[in-house]
């Protein structure tokens, strides 16, 4: 806020940003529309009025590392404010606290697919006007309006982000090399493998059993049927004595494949880039098909800075800085113009990260959705809903 | 009364009205009771008392699965899933007490000797040092601790290495329900230690002697005078490792196994969309905790406190 002086305003608006200093969450909203010549976020009107001064997200680490967010706080006078979550849980928690809607207090999530359809079920965040984000046009059609963040033609949020659950695996301990995702079922390895302590994971098997056993009629692996949920269920818990553990955070499996605990199991390519950065004989493969995960910017239904969100949004889909994100953690851009920038970064990035793909490669990455009662696929209502996958994944861990 | 008043006479002006207000709380002792208590009393009530009233009436309501709004609907379905034969709870749950169990008496088994050393044998500047050993841990944070075992049961830690250098082969340690109880053990035994401790310090040094006496040798002084006279203190030590790790779930996320989930990771994964069954599951401890005070309290454990 202090620092936000430019501002070319009388003293009206000074004293708005005052109060807003102190008294944080609506006032900030006013002073911020009250220069923005009248246009409101939520119009058709590609116009976004005068940046707030603040900006507060709730992310993944590095979501808004400086090396990209720095310059953009620059621009803009948007000071971010970060809130880091470890896990899809804990943001949606956030996220519901307080009222819901970011409490007043927070105005942009990076969900994952796991949560984005309950914050939006949840009325946690709210449509945005996709037009405001010029970049957009330009993504990979997967990630346009995906079924994650895209809910009856409206945009809750812009894709940014995305990776596919890949096989992690010690080099020196597992010879010869895994070949797809039925090595994490087979007792060859038993007692070092891992895999994620988190009830998405119940897709992972049934997108094997999809392929493994199509008498189960599995159609879509996050709409499952009570039977269908079962089978998965089962599969699991009889993975279960293969495992050394589940793991919770990524710097957990960093630490067990470190200590030589673990020697192959799911994660994401972020685990691979800090194990091979910490020399260790790590490497990784990427099971077609798999599960993958999708990050979205989601702008919190009560939103303090809703402009500086929409800055933000604009600013982090442009492929320079969607190509920064990528190397920083280890993920792939929804817009593949960022593919130039990646090599100039890092040679080879953009193929390493699969940003240069045929359309049939992706669609072989089933992306994170919330398991909610309507299956997309017979059009009933009898599929489990996220309390019951849940309630299934205690069943595997307890 | 008669002299006081004489006092307040001669006394200049504040002395005579401070003592005018001390003699108004002392003919009122409700009063002065009232306003020494006020302040936690409400704390306690509104704070404590009140949020468990809170999770017990949530815990007989519902959520709808798709938008995580408590559904203000009077049930006992969350219940029932908990209880029910065929779901898991029941059995982390029991697993849980168990845990809470084990922990609880090696913490005993340890810390008698201890405390015993600490109140009895050693000089006051060796009681001292060993004072500061036992706290010294409770000085860093739980999560720095819990990551230092981490690597310490890993299978290329520690203890791996040591039993190697020792020509012994390493063991399967680190992600263990063994991991969970060593740790639990080494986390909360100051807990027991300093209550223990309390009780072995008060045992007047008589006993023992009319003890020796009487004939009685360590073993029979032991069993007859010091253990009934420090019972206390070790159920008041147990409280404090019984409820800590009944509610604990960071451990069995770190250092636990494939089935080491506790009550307290259930309520975790609950929390955020399903509101009433995590209130429900935290209600089990809650019971199990009740149940456990009152047979403390029948065995003196708050006269150790």
């Amino acid at each position: 806020m202090r620092r936000n002086r430019k501002r070319s305003s009388v003293t009206v608006l000074v004293v708005a940003a005052v109060t807003a200093a102190l008294a944080l969450a609506a006032s900030g909203c006013g002073g911020g529309s009250s220069g923005g010549g009248g246009s409101s976020s939520e119009s058709t009107t590609t116009a976004i009025g005068k940046a707030e001064g603040s900006l507060n997200v709730i992310e993944w680490p590095y979501y808004t590392d400086k090396s990209f967010a720095q310059p953009f706080e620059q621009k803009t006078g948007c000071i971010i404010h970060r809130k880091d979550a470890g896990t899809s849980q804990e943001m949606f928690a956030l996220m519901h606290a307080n009222g819901g809607g970011g409490g007043g207090q927070y105005d942009l999530v990076s969900a994952s697919g796991d949560a984005s359809l309950r914050l939006i079920d949840a009325g946690d965040v709210k449509p945005i006007d996709i037009g405001q984000i010029p970049s957009w046009k330009d993504f990979l059609p997967q990630f346009k309006s995906p079924a994650h963040n895209t809910v009856d033609g409206k945009h809750y949020g812009v894709s940014v982000q995305w990776g596919p659950n890949t096989l992690i695996y010690n080099t020196q301990k597992v010879k010869p090399a895994p070949t797809g995702w039925g090595d994490t079922y087979s007792s060859k390895y038993k007692g070092n493998l891992t895999a994620p302590n988190n009830p998405i994971q119940i897709a992972d098997a049934a997108l094997y059993l999809m392929e493994t056993k199509p008498s189960l009629g599995i159609k879509d692996p996050y709409e499952l049927t009570k039977a269908q949920l079962t089978a998965a269920t089962q599969l699991l818990i009889s993975q279960k004595p293969l495992l050394k553990r589940y793991w919770n955070y990524a710097a957990d499996e960093i630490t067990s494949f470190k200590n030589g605990d673990v020697w192959m199991g799911a994660g994401w390519p972020y685990q691979t880039l800090q194990l091979q950065g910490a020399k260790q004989p790590i490497k990784e493969i990427v099971p077609l098909p798999t599960t993958g995960w999708a990050d979205t910017w989601m702008l919190a239904a009560k939103a303090p800075h809703p402009n500086c969100a929409t800055k933000w949004m604009q600013y982090v889909t442009t492929p320079k800085v969607e190509a920064q994100q990528a190397i920083v953690f280890g993920e792939t851009p929804v817009n593949p113009l960022a593919c130039p920038y990646m090599d100039k970064i890092q040679k080879g990035s953009c193929a390493a990260y699969h940003l240069n793909e045929p359309e049939s490669y992706y669609s072989k990455i089933k992306f994170w959705k919330t398991p909610v009662p309507q299956c997309g696929w017979n059009s009933s209502s009898d599929c489990m809903d996220y309390n019951a996958w849940v309630q299934a994944w205690a069943q595997v861990t307890g | 009364m008669a002299v006081d008043a004489g006092a307040l006479e001669t006394g200049p002006l504040v002395r005579r009205a401070r003592l005018r207000l001390s003699g108004f709380f002392w003919q009122r002792p409700w009063l002065r009771a009232v306003g020494l208590l006020a302040l936690p009393l409400a704390a306690f009530l509104v704070v404590y008392v009140g949020s468990l009233g809170v999770l017990f009436v949530s815990s007989l309501w519902t959520s709808s699965s798709l938008t995580s709004t408590i559904e203000h609907t009077w049930t006992l379905a969350n219940y029932r899933t908990i209880f029910s034969r065929a779901g898991p709870y029941l059995h982390i749950a029991a697993f849980t007490l168990e845990m809470a169990a084990v922990v609880t008496l090696t913490c005993a088994v340890l810390a008698f000797p201890l405390a015993f050393f600490m109140a009895r044998v050693a000089s006051k500047r060796t009681r001292a040092v060993l004072f500061v050993m036992v706290l010294l841990p409770l000085w860093s944070s739980y999560l720095v601790r819990l990551y230092a075992w981490q690597t310490i049961l890993a299978h290329n830690g520690a203890i791996n290495w040591a039993l190697n250098g020792l020509g012994l082969p390493g063991q399967n340690l680190a992600y263990t329900n063994a991991a969970m109880w060593i740790v639990y053990t080494y986390v909360w035994l100051p807990f027991m230690v300093l209550p223990v401790y309390a009780a072995l310090e008060r045992i007047p040094e008589s006993y023992l002697e009319a003890s020796a006496d009487l004939g009685a040798r360590g073993w029979r002084t032991f069993r007859s005078v010091i253990l009934p006279l420090v019972l206390p203190g070790i159920v008041a030590g147990s409280i404090f490792t019984f409820a800590l790790t009944l509610g604990d779930y960071i451990t069995p996320a770190l250092v636990g196994g494939t089935s080491s989930d506790m009550i307290g990771t259930v309520v975790y994964q609950n929390f955020a969309t399903n509101l009433p069954f995590a209130a429900a599951f935290a209600v089990i401890p809650m019971a199990i905790m009740g149940a456990y005070l009152l047979i403390a309290r029948r065995l003196g454990a708050f006269e150790a406190l």
